[in-house]
């Protein structure tokens, strides 16, 4: 099925924006940590950094693949649910306990997966809840996965790695702009390798793929795996950074939509849609809280403003389908195309 | 000697598993009634549950009575089928399957908040005048209101099947879902055709919506009916109303089941997963479900 | 933002003092409140009720001995996240007193930062139950009653109904649970008070959201139970009712838990309710003198904060009133101690380690039979309250029983050891009674 059959996988132009992001990236580093408060950071930025993982990860999978998931916090749930449990059993290190959720939730991806070689569009993305129902019923029931805490929410551990503590706001935030970056570069990698090539032609003509010679039942195992390999790891940084604590219940039904509305809003099959989506996603509620309980606090019921906001977002979300179909990434990419016009002529 | 008993028991699970996949079925004929024509899979039918009930409810407690708040409820749900219509589908009437999808939740929010704007967030008591007192049947206990939703759910799917076989109306109806371009080519019009669907599964998600909510109470949870609507959906085949109700009593006949013998050796509670995983095996030998139209690949 | 921070506070105090921002010495009140979405009743009753009380300290007495209250809210929705982000937003504000969010997830996600910040988190009712131990979480106050207290309170309820400790011997009892870490709290519990008052238990879950239960109250049927004990939340409890009458099983014999005891889990149901008797730490209705004040001096003056004066009175409402009380008296304590003044977050902790209200100073603060007494000391944080029992007849909540004490000795050590878990864990030190009155007045 083409989602998105006039998305086109990103060219790859280097000099301007290689040296954009590299400034960016610098800013991120060396700037952020040091003007940001800590509500910027665990508030905003935190958040972000967890969902534009976990939207990014979707997108391999959506995106450029086709395959469409509703499932996407039940991987968040596995990735820190088993880095929680590797660190207490097996009292491995905490990159290695990344590194092991990962597989994990790769491992549970396969094998959600397995419905996608024999269904197509809305019967995959049903079957896809089966994940989101069945990983929280088991994380919820046993409670060996939280340690048989009473309460069956627990406490992330301490951020350590080596002998760094990264407990501290800034620290969780680095920890997490780590994780981040190094993955996207992967990502970035992935995509223009064979292998995205692949999950593409699978996208755009399952057939065809098929007739060329394309393996259609590896590739859409392979990106169900990395798919959710990705998204389990900001799992951790959701349970690990920002919450730092470990539960079931946030990995609910909403996580899942709220996970696919950042691909949509932000660009299917780019990487910077995830992105762009999740600074949308998680910073627009705000504002909106903000001004609106600037303009009218204390004139009407707190509860009513948030309605209002509720149907706020659910029109912006329309309108960007409508207005938008390539989401924030075009809008970006016409944006910097304008300005690079305008730099040329000047 | 334990036989009998046993065996009563486990009938009655059975009967009170497919009575409360009528009721399952009645949520999923909404989304049939939309995808049948539209193609979409409307996320948005719990809230139009949600709204319908709250509607209809909140009319009644301001002494408007039943008929009238009926009626009142039916032109409300048919102007919101038709401005839905107007905005959201017809500016994106030709894009993909998903991006409507992503729309109908998007609209989800919007109905929920206003529904809530319009009428509060109090919780509501609905009461139909239908008891729900159990009276017994060859030993098997079965309620007034059991009744009543399955007579419900029988006569909606009837009409129902018989107007997209026989009216011209209906006829339209399956045109446009076979092929939308040939269906304008021949002169029907579309926006009004859709607009009258979406006016009738407003309709279906006020019985839905009066029936769950005489059990449930009015009030946001209403919404989360259609979770469990979905496997039905699967199972049936999205664009089959027969298949809606045959898969509606499957589902709740196996789901009852599985939770009363499988549920103790997991330790229970089996039922929130475990109609999305016969939905799921089922699928594996037929891909549309049981019903659905083999041709699912129009995206 | 800076600038917006220090607005909210002052533009909220102007409007409801009506005049020019105080300037004198006040005590903030951060609230995580959530009025709409799933759980708009239990909120908007409960956090209602808390403003209500602070805004009549404020209108009848001029504050608490001249401090003024304030407060800002930030809606939550009951998620975690949500909960997250206004705490890191009211945090800073000045003069914060206490944190009072009403969800056990949101509590959860906080216990790190109040910790360092030394601000007082309260989860009355419910909570991480291993809180109640003092000694390792000097910060959080599961005041009135844990979730352990609760279901021995049920049984000791059942026990006395009949005839005495032995009275449950050979009887049968299902509780059914709500499929979630807090529905599950509770199953080693009732498995041990089964034990010691030999009575058989058998537990059934209910998948969240609970608007399905045939196939457990058939369950139920086939068990033919003495009593169950329903432990909902929000849909799942009028479901049970509904689903229970449908398959003949009595109200009479259902019991339930706190988060089942309000006029919104009821009301739904409509006559399948009628003999429903719940537990609940607080009586509802409004015969007392503190909600009669509230009554005429906030309500009639349109200052109230529910937005249907039906509402007064209701379980939620009053929960929000005894949850003001005891925050309010927790500041009132801490200044016989720190001076008539802003207090800082830990002294007011100070506060909360000696909120000790006999029967005779809660009749004192107009609440005689609202709610008993509360006894918190520096390691038991929730201060042993009693709970009472009230059947519903189809309009309103009739109390029908005493006020009863759960077995507070029996549960302890089951507390101490998961607290002492949870010490070592962390790498936490156990404070000896020395540590409290080491205060930071920051």
């Amino acid at each position: 099925m083409s989602l998105s059959a006039d998305v086109p996988v990103a060219p790859p132009r280097v000099n301007l924006r290689a040296l954009g992001l590299l400034a960016l990236l610098a800013v991120a580093v060396l700037v952020v940590p040091v003007i940001a408060s800590p509500y910027v950071i665990e508030a905003i930025l935190l958040p972000f950094l967890a969902l534009s993982l976990a939207g990014l990860g979707l997108n391999l999978l959506t995106g450029y693949g086709g395959q469409v998931s509703l499932g996407s916090a039940a991987f968040m749930a596995v990735g820190a649910f088993a880095a929680y449990n590797f660190q207490l059993r097996l009292g491995v290190s905490l990159p290695l306990a990344i590194v092991l959720a990962a597989a994990t939730a790769a491992a549970i991806g396969v094998v959600f997966g397995l419905p996608s070689l024999r269904l197509r569009g809305f019967y995959l993305a049903v079957s896809t809840l089966a994940a989101q129902f069945f990983v929280q019923w088991a994380l919820t029931k046993f409670s060996w996965f939280s340690n048989d805490s009473a309460s069956g929410v627990v406490a992330a551990p301490r951020l350590t790695v080596a002998s760094l503590d990264l407990d501290a706001p800034q620290g969780r935030y680095l920890f997490a702009l780590t994780l981040v970056v190094g993955i996207t570069f992967l990502v970035h990698r992935i995509v223009g390798s064979r292998a995205g090539v692949n999950l593409i032609a699978v996208r755009d003509d399952e057939t065809a793929a098929k007739v060329i010679g394309v393996p259609v039942l590896r590739t859409k195992l392979v990106a169900f795996a990395i798919s959710s390999a990705i998204i389990g790891v900001a799992g951790v940084i959701w349970a690990y950074a920002y919450l730092r604590t470990v539960e079931p219940a946030g990995f609910n039904l909403d996580r899942s939509f709220q996970v696919l509305f950042i691909i949509i809003i932000g660009g299917l099959a780019t990487i910077r849609g995830a992105f762009l989506g999740a600074a949308l996603i998680v910073v627009f509620p705000l504002l909106l809280a903000r001004t609106s309980s600037f303009a009218f606090e204390g004139l009407v019921d707190a509860g009513v403003l948030k309605l209002v906001e509720r149907v706020v977002l659910g029109l912006v979300i329309i309108l960007f389908l409508i207005a938008e179909p390539n989401g924030l990434s075009a809008i970006l990419g016409r944006a910097t195309a304008r300005l690079r016009a305008v730099l040329r002529r000047g | 000697m334990m036989d009998s008993p046993e065996l009563l028991f486990a009938v009655e699970v059975a009967v009170g598993g497919l009575l409360s996949g009528v009721m399952y079925a009645l949520v999923a004929i909404g989304f049939v009634l939309i995808y049948k024509t539209s193609g979409v899979l409307n996320f948005a039918q719990g809230a139009m549950v949600l709204f319908a009930a709250l509607t209809f409810v909140s009319l009644v407690e301001r002494q408007v009575p039943f008929w009238a708040a009926i009626a009142v409820t039916l032109v409300i749900m048919a102007g919101l089928g038709f401005a839905i219509e107007r905005t959201v589908l017809r500016p994106l009437s030709n894009r993909s399957p998903m991006t409507l999808f992503m729309a109908t939740l998007g609209l989800s929010y919007v109905i929920e908040g206003a529904a809530q704007l319009i009428w509060g967030t109090q919780v509501h008591r609905l009461d139909l005048g239908v008891s729900n007192a159990p009276f017994e049947v060859g030993g098997i206990f079965i309620s007034t209101f059991d009744l009543v939703a399955a007579a419900i759910a029988a006569a909606m799917v009837s009409v129902l099947t018989l107007f997209f076989r026989y009216t011209r109306t209906g006829l339209s109806f399956r045109a446009v879902a076979d092929d939308t371009f040939a269906a304008i080519a021949v002169g029907l019009r579309l926006g009004r055709i859709q607009g009258t669907v979406w006016t009738a599964a407003g309709v279906v998600a006020l019985v839905a919506g009066l029936l769950w909510g005489a059990r449930l109470g009015v009030q946001f949870s209403l919404s989360l009916v259609v979770l469990k609507a979905l496997p039905v959906l699967v199972l049936g085949g999205f664009d089959s109303i027969v298949g809606a109700i045959v898969a509606g009593l499957v589902i709740g006949a196996t789901e009852k089941l599985a939770e009363v013998y499988l549920g103790p050796f997991v330790g229970g509670g089996i039922e929130s997963w475990f109609a999305y995983a016969v939905a799921l095996v089922v699928l594996l030998v037929r891909p549309s479900g049981l019903f659905g139209k083999k041709l699912v690949e129009r995206y | 933002m800076a600038f917006f921070k220090r607005m909210v506070p002052a533009l909220l105090a102007a409007a409801l003092l009506g005049g020019a921002p105080a300037l004198a010495d006040e005590q903030y009140f951060p609230l995580q409140s959530f009025r709409v979405g799933p759980y708009a009743a239990p909120g908007s009753g409960f956090f209602g009720g808390f403003i209500d009380y602070m805004n009549l300290i404020n209108v009848r007495d001029g504050g608490v001995n001249g401090v003024k209250l304030t407060w800002s809210e930030g809606e939550t929705e009951y998620e975690v996240e949500k909960g997250v982000e206004v705490y890191q937003r009211l945090k800073s504000n000045p003069g914060v007193a206490a944190w009072n969010p009403l969800s056990v997830g949101i509590a959860y996600a906080m216990i790190d930062g109040i910790t360092k910040d030394k601000t007082s988190l309260v989860t009355i009712d419910h909570g991480r139950t291993d809180t109640t131990d003092g000694r390792v979480f000097p910060y959080v106050f599961p005041l009135l009653m844990n979730p352990y207290s609760e279901s021995s309170g049920i049984i000791n309820y059942l026990a006395a109904k009949e005839g005495g400790p032995d009275g449950l011997k050979g009887k049968k009892i299902v509780v059914l649970y709500h499929g979630s870490p807090y529905g599950k709290e509770t199953i080693p519990i009732y498995d041990l008070l089964a034990r010691k008052f030999g009575f058989k238990v058998v537990q059934i879950e209910v998948p969240h959201p609970g608007n399905e239960q045939q196939a457990q109250w058939l369950q139920i049927r086939r068990e033919r139970p003495d009593y169950v004990v329903l432990r909902g939340w929000g849909v799942m409890n009028p479901v049970a009712l509904t689903t229970a009458q449908r398959n003949g099983f009595p109200a009479t014999k259902i019991i339930g838990n706190v988060w089942s005891n309000s006029e919104e889990d009821v009301l739904p149901a409509g006559e399948a309710a009628i003999g429903y008797t719940a537990l609940t730490t607080q009586a509802s209705g409004h015969d007392y003198p503190v909600l009669k004040d509230i009554t005429e001096q906030l309500y009639d003056k349109g200052l109230g904060n529910l937005s249907d004066r039906g509402r007064i009175g209701t379980v939620y409402h009053n929960l929000g009133i005894v949850n003001g009380i005891l925050n309010v008296e927790a500041v009132r304590i801490a200044q016989e101690k720190f001076g008539h003044r802003t207090l800082s977050g830990d002294e007011i902790r100070w506060g909360f380690e000696h909120l000790q209200l006999s029967p005779e100073r809660v009749k004192q603060l107009g609440a005689e039979n609202l709610f008993h007494s509360i006894n918190v000391t520096w390691d038991n944080h929730e201060g042993q309250g009693y709970v009472t029992f009230q059947q519903w007849d189809g309009k309103k909540w009739k109390v029908v029983s005493d006020w009863i004490a759960p077995d507070w000795a029996l549960l302890r050590p089951i507390i101490e050891k998961s607290a002492e878990a949870y010490a070592r864990e962390k790498g936490i030190k156990i404070r000896t009674e020395a540590d409290v009155d080491t205060v930071s007045a920051k």
